[in-house]
């Protein structure tokens, strides 16, 4: 647990070009919805590229609190707390 | 016990015990063994599910190549099914695929085409898609075709509900969606209160690393709506617990597997709380196609980094 106070954000190589490559973000704790707005504040932009115009995650982008993918949890809603991990990550198949 | 052919052997695999894995005493893990498929793999279902459902529309017909993308299970099973049916067949495969899939998909008489690594089997998607726009192939299409839902709609789930009419909970690895929604759908049928959780890979960054957003993918046949959640796991991870139902169970999987047990503890921890119950993991296939990873007799970090360079899922 990280006693810091924040949440770590794990950012992958594909956004990276959003976030001046930073691979990993420290975030004040809050929903998804609020996380990806301090992330859009530090790089203007940013939610663009992972939102649609609806305001809803792009398909093709899972976010996940402590391993769990959030779209299975409370969507934006998710609460991620002070030493939670969320990590951003485009879907893959597998077969 | 007597067989025709060795296509009979498809399905109806064992279900075991792993009582030193389970995290509760009121919870009971069982492993659904589908390495025990003729070509070791839960694919074989898949395979003559695809192919007859090919022939039952009249798509494919003798004079056609079977055309498929696979990361390696598939492949070999449609190649073993095609033999005996007389056809010919042409997988489409990452490059960094293990070995052992690609001496098996020659041995069955395969003819492979590679996609570039780093795009993983999306890049093969997106190349046999391509490929297919010639009439002389037919393909399949395991991500896209309800064949491969209904090959565990009518067989793997019925399957698990007669060896455990209580099961609780359902725990198996998200691919093309297949697995999840045919067993997911059949098991929420026989009771809604039943839970059903997909293990993710997550893969190397470099497998992530060159693709854009645009290149993300998500198969059709993959119904999201029977899922109470979705868990990520690291190659380290698999590793760990494949190595564990080596060592205390005796039991010799792929790495995915362990990926699947390390998502069912955390749900047969929530299960412990909530009243106990049976746990059902499936685990897609044997370990003999992942020795040359040394994945069981390497050190940790050693075997991460072998497992992380060829497509473990």
């Amino acid at each position: 647990m990280a006693s810091d106070g924040s949440v770590k954000v794990k950012i992958p190589t594909v956004f990276r070009r959003f976030t001046g490559n930073e691979a990993e973000i420290d975030l004040a704790p809050g929903t998804i919805g609020q996380l990806i707005d301090q992330l859009d504040e530090r790089y203007p932009g940013f939610k663009g590229q992972i939102m649609n115009d609806e305001g809803e995650l792009h398909r093709f982008v899972n976010v996940y609190v402590n391993d769990e993918d959030a779209r299975y949890l409370e969507k934006l809603e998710t609460q991620a707390n002070e030493g939670d991990r969320v990590a951003l990550l485009p879907s893959v198949a597998g077969g | 016990m007597k067989y025709k052919s060795i296509l009979d052997l498809i399905g109806h695999t064992p279900l075991v015990e792993v009582r030193s894995l389970s995290p509760a005493d009121n919870v009971r893990m069982w492993v659904k063994l589908e390495g025990q498929n003729p070509t070791g793999s839960v694919k074989d279902r898949i395979a003559l599910a695809l192919i007859e459902d090919g022939e039952a529309t009249g798509a494919l017909t003798k004079d056609k190549t079977i055309l498929e993308p696979t990361s390696g299970n598939t492949g070999i099973a449609i190649a073993m099914v095609a033999k005996l049916k007389g056809y010919r067949f042409t997988a489409v495969m990452p490059d960094n695929a293990s070995h052992e899939r690609v001496s098996l998909l020659h041995a069955y008489g395969a003819d492979i085409i590679y996609s570039p690594g780093a795009e993983g089997t999306n890049g093969s998607v997106a190349m046999a898609t391509e490929l297919a726009k010639d009439k002389g192939y037919y393909m399949p299409f395991q991500y896209g075709n309800e064949a491969n839902v209904r090959a565990h709609y009518e067989g793997t789930g019925p399957e698990i509900l007669e060896d455990l009419p209580d099961v609780k909970a359902f725990v198996a690895g998200l691919g093309t969606g297949g697995t999840l929604t045919g067993v997911g759908r059949r098991l929420k049928e026989h009771d809604p209160n039943i839970k059903v959780f997909a293990a993710e890979p997550e893969l190397g960054e470099l497998v992530y690393g060159l693709r854009s957003l645009e290149d993300g993918y998500i198969p059709p046949i993959f119904d999201p709506t029977v899922l109470d959640g979705k868990v990520k796991v690291k190659a380290r991870e698999s590793i760990v617990w494949t190595k564990a139902l080596m060592q205390k169970e005796g039991i010799f999987a792929g790495i995915s597997a362990g990926a699947t047990i390390w998502v069912a503890q955390r749900v047969a921890e929530r299960l412990a709380k909530d009243g106990g119950g049976d746990v059902v993991c499936l685990l897609p296939d044997g370990g003999w196609k992942y020795l040359s990873t040394e994945a069981w007799t390497q050190e940790l970090d050693v075997a991460e980094e072998q497992v992380e360079d060829v497509l473990w899922w």
